[in-house]
């Protein structure tokens, strides 16, 4: 860890609310396109058996 | 050489797009994640502290390629509606609207990674300074955007009102990048890199900093990419559904 002096917060804190948001956009992201795709089997399922 | 565009338009078909993605997004991800660790290593732990601003300079690796891509993410929104406009691509309007979100966050991550700078080097959070307050106002937009998608019901009445909306933002994302060339007043300098090499920080800083943007742009398009295909699947769902309702009706 390199000695951020009295900085520290500072630069940790842009550092962490960085990889708070793009690890909250990347899961949402994931997340929804699990969702849809299980979506989207169950009703072609549904359309295929009748 | 001339451009074969029937060719790219094939590409672009949904089926394409469908089949293509599936085998370069695994791809673009790993390298996406690769980059993007090496950028933010090398600047975070490798890089010495500016003489005048110390540590703080370590915010700029993930300030300058975020505040980059808040514009452009625009700027390809701006393609891709006009495309919408122009051709009625289903694709080409539903890879905007997938953008918009990740132009979004990349937004905030400028505002809030600029205030947290700005407070031991300009001794504030925040100034009413042109260039903050324009990216405030393209973060708005953003957000107008992704919520007219969300107000409208109908997929083509959505992409038609996005995308004038979309036209509209671009005057502030132009805004954005060119306010301070615009006011010679407040707080925020120019742009710190440039093709200009007299203007460019120096290549301690300049290397990774080069990193980190290609980190922050392949990881642009690795979630654009996954969300396009999300959307593609969602509208496909939403016919398939409407389908049920009138056949059980």
């Amino acid at each position: 860890m390199p000695d951020l002096g009295k900085y520290a917060g500072d630069v940790l804190m842009a550092y962490g609310v960085t990889f708070l948001l793009l690890a909250g956009l990347i899961w949402r992201s994931l997340a929804r396109s699990a969702k849809v795709k299980r979506q989207l089997k169950a009703a072609e399922e549904r359309k295929s058996h009748g | 050489m001339a451009i074969n565009w029937n060719a790219f338009w094939e590409w672009a078909n949904p089926r394409k797009f469908m089949w293509w993605t599936d085998r370069a997004l695994p791809v673009i991800a790993i390298l996406a994640a690769v980059i993007f660790v090496i950028g933010l290593v090398w600047g975070f732990f490798l890089t010495p502290d500016d003489y005048r601003q110390g540590a703080t300079v370590k915010i700029f690796y993930i300030h300058v390629p975020s505040a980059m891509m808040a514009i452009n993410i625009w700027a390809m929104m701006l393609v891709a509606s006009l495309i919408w406009i122009v051709r009625r691509h289903h694709v080409s309007a539903l890879a905007a609207k997938s953008a918009a979100a990740i132009g979004m966050t990349m937004t905030l991550i400028a505002l809030i990674t600029g205030a947290v700078w700005g407070k031991p080097m300009w001794g504030t959070y925040w100034e009413w300074d042109p260039r903050l307050t324009s990216f405030l106002i393209l973060l708005l937009f953003y957000i107008g955007y992704m919520a007219l998608w969300e107000a409208i019901e109908d997929p083509d009445t959505a992409a038609d009102l996005t995308s004038a909306l979309c036209l509209v933002g671009s005057v502030f994302a132009l805004l954005s990048r060119y306010a301070v060339l615009f006011w010679n007043q407040g707080l925020h300098q120019g742009a710190s890199l440039s093709l200009d090499a007299e203007e460019n920080v120096a290549d301690v800083y300049w290397y990774p900093a080069l990193v980190a943007i290609a980190g922050f742009v392949l990881l642009f398009v690795a979630l654009v990419l996954l969300r396009t295909r999300t959307e593609i699947r969602a509208r496909r769902l939403h016919a398939l559904e409407m389908r049920e309702r009138v056949k059980n009706a």
